[in-house]
């Protein structure tokens, strides 16, 4: 349990008390078009795109310095100044996405497939099977998240890959109860009573019924698990465990741009800003699907 | 009630025992001897026969059942091995370690807590909607922001362009003041949503109604009858924001370079330091089963309302 899944449930609590505004007039229906959201969506579709195509963004080249252009403040050249080699910081933040991105994915990743595989088990087979599987998402969460990660980055060694999987170790927990909080919600719903009724086997009516009405806080969990995930590579690129340099990673930029805190404040600021962005971003948006759910 | 209780108990001592066996097999059964490719580094310069010694010293030869049996033995005295890079016991480094980061953590516990409920009454009094609405998202952008980066910043600003704090050769508080700024955001984020989200559910209780129609003011149902019930809840996270709290220490101990549980951690990775983080890990693990037990079995104390449902 992180403080991303107490926001989760402050929400979900707060969604079902809140009274809903009904406002026809047009001022209304201007004041009610969620520009957050669509903010939200904007920022991680351009994040999105820096990943895919960064070259569309930027002509420098982000691990190739320009000699004489050293620790140059912002200005038209540079829109985000240049780093301590003369790299363009704006063209590493945009090659970074990628690093960043993927990274979270992998880990949002292994923690859904291993979380809600878990959930899945121990909701549908229940007994004997649930309370061993529960037992270990306990244990899981009995160790905090960051040292979880630590423990496993110190087995397998720093890496991208490796950073990828420590933080997604620390999301299966999470998966796991919710997925199988949900199971056992289906489970006692009357549809999913006549689907078995009507002759369903076990795996039939796990597959068409109970999967697909458990998927939708899922996948509203996964989109703050994202941002989560970001977060949490930024911090492991930070100490120095994730991506080598001079890949760009965006903990990495901060953690190169920390020494040059007096003269340089753009090699901080800059990345730092990005990564609230993206985080912000991914909760609103979860935050969105986890209400329409309802 | 004692069955609870009995139960509860025993639960929390099967978590941490299973905490243990999952750190002991993570950190120590699975690749080779760790131990071993540690000091047979060339930098070393170990002979064979100095090695064969410190593999005896460490059980590595006797099988994986016996080790593991030798280790929980060790940790149950409060010997957790040594630290392969200073050369010293584990539990005396944890002890040296440990005061500042008690005293960081409780600063920016304390930092914290203030500084939710400030932003909780000021979501639920503040004049304006649009300053209220303003108010209730900063939990989510404290969330959002790293902590690492918000500890640079302050920094930058603090110390660099408005020459606050001083960073070199501070006093013993002027060194805490930006460590426990950046530790209650992240810890202040979680407990001001709780706080909120309390304040707004029981502000539409009867109750409320009746005390505001005999007159009372804003502040004076805010202070006496919201926020008493609306705090006692908090306590529920309080697991959370312990995890928050160790998560923060390493990152903010490592940015200011304090020595600490949480620099101790950092460096522990850095070097491959496996004795070190096992310790931490299973000792936070045992904290941190040790914060939810309180809390599960004081709650019904501490709120009347559960005692009067048989037990809990």
């Amino acid at each position: 349990m992180t403080s991303v899944d107490i926001l989760i449930a402050v929400d979900h609590a707060a969604g079902r008390s809140a009274p809903k505004g009904d406002r026809r007039n047009l001022s209304g229906r201007i004041l009610t078009f969620p520009f957050g959201l669509a903010l939200a969506w904007l920022v991680l579709a351009t994040v999105l795109l820096w990943a895919v195509a960064p070259q569309l963004f930027t002509a420098y080249d982000p691990l190739e310095g320009m000699p004489g252009g050293q620790l140059k403040a912002p200005s038209a050249a540079h829109i985000l100044g240049t780093d301590s080699l003369g790299r363009d910081l704006f063209a590493r933040i945009v090659h970074g996405a990628v690093h960043s991105l993927s990274g979270a994915v992998a880990a949002v990743g292994v923690g859904l497939v291993v979380g809600t595989a878990l959930g899945l088990l121990a909701g549908s087979v229940r007994g004997r099977v649930d309370a061993v599987l529960m037992r270990f998402v306990d244990v899981l969460l009995s160790i905090p998240t960051l040292l979880l990660s630590l423990s496993i980055i110190i087995i397998l060694g720093f890496g991208t890959l490796n950073a990828a999987i420590a933080v997604g170790a620390t999301a299966i927990a999470g998966f796991a109860r919710l997925m199988r909080s949900e199971v056992v919600r289906v489970r006692n719903a009357e549809f999913v009573e006549a689907a078995f009724g009507s002759g369903g086997t076990f795996g039939k009516v796990l597959w068409r019924h109970i999967l697909p009405n458990s998927l939708t806080s899922v996948v509203a969990y996964t989109a703050v698990q994202f941002g989560w995930a970001i977060l949490q590579i930024s911090t492991l690129g930070f100490l120095g465990y994730g991506a080598p340099p001079p890949t760009p990673e965006w903990g990495l930029l901060i953690a190169e741009g920390r020494n040059y805190l007096a003269t340089a404040w753009w090699l901080t600021a800059a990345p730092g800003l990005i990564v609230v962005a993206v985080v912000l971003s991914a909760n609103r948006i979860s935050q969105s699907i986890g209400r329409a759910a309802r | 009630m004692t069955r609870y209780v009995a139960g509860r108990i025993g639960q929390a001592v099967l978590v941490l025992w299973a905490a243990f066996t999952l750190s002991f097999i993570i950190l120590q059964a699975m690749p080779g001897d760790a131990v071993l490719i540690k000091f047979l580094n060339p930098e070393f310069g170990l002979s064979a026969d100095q090695i064969r010694e410190i593999r005896q010293a460490y059980a590595i030869d006797s099988g994986v059942l016996v080790q593991y049996a030798h280790t929980f033995a060790n940790f149950l005295q409060g010997d957790f091995g040594y630290s392969m890079q200073a050369g010293v016991p584990v539990s005396v480094q944890l002890a040296t370690n440990l005061p500042p980061t008690l005293r960081l953590a409780a600063l920016g516990f304390g930092a914290a807590v203030v500084l939710a409920v400030f932003i909780a009454f000021l979501s639920s009094i503040a004049p304006f909607a649009w300053l209220r609405n303003l108010v209730q998202s900063l939990p989510s952008l404290f969330i959002s922001v790293p902590v690492f980066w918000l500890a640079i910043m302050l920094i930058q600003i603090f110390s660099f362009r408005l020459k606050l704090v001083s960073v070199i050769n501070p006093g013993p508080w002027e060194s805490l003041i930006l460590p426990v700024a950046t530790l209650s955001v992240p810890i202040a984020a979680p407990l001001a949503q709780i706080l909120i989200r309390n304040i707004d559910e029981i502000r539409t209780r009867p109750f409320v109604g009746v005390a505001r129609a005999k007159g009372a003011g804003e502040l004076h149902l805010l202070w006496r009858h919201v926020a008493r019930n609306a705090l006692l809840p908090t306590l529920t996270i309080a697991g959370v924001l312990f995890g928050e709290l160790l998560a923060g220490a390493v990152v903010t101990e490592t940015v200011f370079g304090l020595n600490g549980i949480g620099g101790l951690t950092e460096k522990a990775v850095s070097n491959q330091d496996l004795s070190v983080l096992q310790a931490v890990v299973v000792i936070s693990a045992a904290a941190f089963v040790t914060i939810n037990l309180a809390v599960d079995l004081a709650y019904p104390f501490l709120d009347p309302r559960l005692r009067t449902r048989n037990g809990a």
